[in-house]
């Protein structure tokens, strides 16, 4: 009797034991019951916020909603994108026009929304090009890339574009030092030391958005990563993480990894104003592409500029200044009260944080360490508020709640730990799936986080999703953030490959102008037709210019004769539609660049070269109406040399049909 | 028969009533709401005194699938004259606070009444006309089908809901009116003894 309830109990014992070593947590276990409703919004609600998230290697931005990840809209940016003509169109073209001619994409890693005072207005947000160094300004009035400013002297533009608290500039630090584009560049690789310097560029912001690339401050040849503005009491100067201290030029993995610590570099960029005032920038010759958007006549303009203003922060001393920073720091994160500087060495143990408030009182104190190529390295000691103690493996990125939490991620370990800024306390931690990166809190990294929801941007989702080859979905986790625990609510894919986001409240966007349809009247684009009473072809040599219009559910003119093989036939195509969400398209077989997607009210050119003769087909792409089907026409070409007049027609025909 | 003088409440109800016909050029008088499952914030047409206003391009582009004529305000004499109508009324109104004669106010009343019927009539000849006579090669036939609007009210129109009601001049109007013939029964039942 005795013995049975002993083997009955180490059974039991057993059993436990056996149900409780398997794997010991999956993802069913991290979502409570409530979680899906927390992420539910009812078909026709909207999401809270707008969350526009970087596509990466995909080179485009996507819009998604929050707390839906509901993927509302991709915006080409920096890759030419066929399904909204981007990069096709003889208007779009000039949008990615660089010094190297046309790069029809990029590589952006970062997303940036303009702020006044310290917090998101919902103007505009900005993208960095990683490839080709460049700064986009997306318009949030109409969803589209404004403005495309290139940067000289710089090599993979990552940390960028972030942004001061009245959007006075948007930086960009060089990750790749090179030697500057004003300097002999033919020089050997392991010169490095000697020939190679970064650059930082201050890209200053107008009223209406229009970028100016106002001065670069050259420094020494290291790794710039990831940066951020100071803000309130520190507004005025800007924090740059370096690695690469080390000035290796090969197989960085292990000989960038060297020190152990490397730095971030403080920038009063007030200061660096003085000297540009005080005459103390030089200029040097360099080539770079400005190209603009113009929303009345649908057109882009691109300008090769070619002088900057550099500034020598190894002459001039009290611009820049090292802060040790352990080991190969990533992420560089500012606090909402501007106080707290929050680096993360991705191969370090521990948090740094430092104080604003000391480091300038080790500035004013002379408390160096000695200078690293010119520029005064602080004591780390001297600028330290405290170390998050073993927080997690492989820190990257931190933001706010603007409830005195800081939440950073962890690569290595897969996951955000939520820790108290000041006590520098590990307060709570949560998986990620997989290998997280950025993370993003609504308005985490201004003075006013709208602390309710975080998302993580991962790289890896193997077996979160339905396999989908070799290539799976690209990755963005919600939680909630409002209670002392962070709860996972929604796993969602995302285009390209996820790096920083930004987000906003809905509402501070969709009503600060928003744009439905482009007024027909205000259409100054030179190859426009007002009406179908100035539709009309026209050819001057071999160039022939189809001033087309359309409406639902017809082009006018529809009936093109008088195109020659060898001709160059400009489709310029207004739609004269005059309606919210009534966009046409327009293709034509045999076109080897693209289609058109034109805006209610907006003109768009194709350009066309037709090889062969016969009758080419040209149809309506976005289903327009219940006669979608019947928006077509036809162009007849004719052989080189015909005498077949040029004409044109819509409802009658011309020539008159022979019987 | 004398011309009995009218009092002076009347008279100052007689200036409120011209100024709502004055008012009634500014504002429109009549407004047809469309509703459609993919027009979810609504169209609509204002009908000022002198012109067609609201949404009406893209009601005429709608228009063209079923083969309805397009609205355009040269079409319309009325836009034409019905400003110097009101004008003209509002002048009344004011000229009769000087002859303060109720006969005066009744004529007046029943001409209002009468041009309120005309115009009624005429706006329903419009709609009868515009929703009865369309393109025989329209895109969407649809056997026994008309669009004649309501005159005042909810009709469903195929994929379209419309409400044809006053708008701010309409409702300015229908006030003169009742203005009016609050004037003319207070000095025929009240002033008896006068």
């Amino acid at each position: 009797m005795k013995n049975k309830f002993v083997k009955a109990i180490f059974a039991i014992a057993l059993g436990s034991a056996l149900f409780t070593s398997c794997k010991p947590k999956n993802s069913g276990d991290a979502v409570s019951g409530d979680a899906a409703q927390k992420a539910y919004v009812a078909p026709g609600k909207y999401d809270e916020f707008y969350n526009f998230v970087s596509g990466g290697f995909s080179g485009q931005l996507s819009v998604y909603g929050l707390p839906s990840g509901r993927l509302f809209r991709v915006i080409p940016v920096f890759s030419v994108d066929p399904e909204k003509g981007w990069g096709y169109s003889e208007e779009t073209k000039p949008m990615l026009n660089t010094s190297n001619g046309f790069v029809p994409w990029d590589d952006l890693h970062h997303t940036e929304m303009s702020q006044t005072n310290g917090e998101v207005d919902g103007r505009w947000v900005f993208g960095n090009a990683n490839n080709t160094p460049r700064i986009a300004r997306i318009d949030l009035k109409t969803f589209k890339t404004a403005e495309i400013i290139e940067l000289p002297n710089s090599g993979g533009n990552h940390s960028s574009p972030f942004i001061t608290e009245n959007t006075e500039y948007v930086v960009a630090g060089t990750r790749f030092s090179v030697p500057a584009d004003y300097a002999n560049g033919d020089v050997a690789i392991n010169t490095y030391k000697e020939n190679f310097k970064g650059h930082i560029s201050f890209v200053k912001v107008g009223k209406e958005g229009e970028m100016d690339l106002a001065f670069q401050i050259v420094t020494p040849g290291v790794n710039f990563d990831l940066s951020h503005a100071g803000k309130g009491k520190s507004h005025g100067w800007f924090f740059f993480s370096c690695y690469n201290t080390e000035q290796a030029n090969t197989l960085l993995e292990v000989n960038a990894s060297q020190r152990d610590k490397d730095f971030i570099m403080a920038v009063n960029w007030k200061k660096a104003e003085e000297y540009i005032k005080a005459g103390k920038g030089k200029k040097q010759t360099v080539k770079y592409a400005h190209n603009k958007w113009n929303e009345k006549t649908h057109t882009a303009t691109s300008e090769i500029k070619n002088e900057v203003l550099v500034l020598d922060a190894a002459a001039l001393k009290d611009i820049c200044y090292m802060i040790p920073c352990p080991k190969s720091p990533h992420g560089c994160d500012v606090d909402p009260t501007g106080e707290y500087i929050v680096g993360s060495g991705k191969l370090a143990a521990l948090i740094p944080v430092f104080s604003f408030d000391k480091l300038m009182g080790a500035i004013k104190n002379k408390k160096f360490e000695g200078d690293y190529g010119g520029i005064n390295v602080v004591k780390y000691e001297a600028a330290l508020h405290g170390e998050v103690q073993k927080p997690g493996l492989g820190p990257l990125h931190t933001e706010f709640d603007g409830r005195g939490n800081a939440y950073t991620t962890f690569f290595v370990s897969s996951e955000v730990v939520k820790w108290d800024i000041k006590s520098l306390k590990v307060l709570d931690r949560v998986p990620t799936y997989y290998s997280v990166g950025h993370l993003c809190i609504p308005g985490g990294d201004s003075k006013k986080p709208f602390g309710k929801y975080l998302i993580a941007y991962n790289k890896i989702t193997k077996d979160r999703y339905l396999p989908t080859g070799p290539e799976l979905a690209q990755s963005a986790q919600i939680f909630d953030i409002s209670g002392d625990k962070m709860e996972l609510v929604l796993d969602f894919p995302t285009i390209g490959e996820p790096h920083y986001a930004q987000a906003a409240p809905a509402d501070l966007i969709r009503n600060n102008g928003q744009l439905k349809f482009y007024k027909i009247a205000d259409n100054n684009h030179p190859f426009v037709a007002k009406g179908e009473k100035e539709a009309k072809v026209t050819r001057k040599g071999n160039r022939v210019d189809v001033y087309m219009t359309s409406i639902r559910s017809h082009f006018a003119p529809d009936n093109i004769e008088g195109i020659k093989v060898g001709d160059e036939v400009y489709f310029h195509v207004t739609n004269l539609e005059q309606d919210w969400d009534v966009p046409h398209g327009f293709a034509i077989k045999g076109a080897d660049n693209g289609e058109l997607l034109i805006m209610p009210g907006e003109t768009a050119t194709l350009k066309w070269v037709p090889k062969k003769t016969g009758i080419w087909p040209m149809y309506c792409t976005d289903f327009c109406s219940a006669l979608h089907q019947e928006m077509q026409g036809y162009v007849r070409v004719s052989p080189a040399g015909s005498s077949v007049p040029l004409s044109w027609s819509v409802g009658t025909n011309l020539p008159k049909a022979t019987k | 028969m004398k011309n009995i003088k009218i009092s002076s409440l009347s008279k100052v109800l007689l200036v409120i009533t011209g100024l709502l016909f004055f008012g009634a050029l500014f504002v429109p008088m009549w407004q047809i709401q469309l509703e459609a499952p993919q027009y979810p914030e609504g169209l609509v047409l204002r009908l000022h005194a002198n012109k067609i206003g609201g949404d009406v391009e893209i009601i005429n582009g709608l228009n063209h699938y079923i083969g309805m004529a397009t609205l355009h305000t040269e079409n319309f004499f009325e836009f034409k004259v019905l400003p110097y109508v009101f004008g003209t009324f509002a002048l009344i109104a004011i000229l009769l606070v000087f002859v303060a004669k109720r006969k005066a106010v009744l004529a007046f009343l029943i001409t209002y009444v009468v041009f309120i019927a005309l115009a009624a009539v005429d706006f329903y000849r419009w709609n009868y006309e515009y929703g009865h006579n369309l393109d025989p090669n329209a895109a969407i036939r649809v056997p026994g089908m008309a669009y004649q609007p309501p005159l005042i009210g909810y009709k469903q129109l195929l994929n379209f809901g419309a409400y044809s009601i006053p708008d701010t001049g309409g409702w300015m109007l229908t006030a003169a009116g009742i203005l009016l013939f609050l004037i003319v029964l207070k000095e025929y039942k009240f002033n008896k003894n006068n």
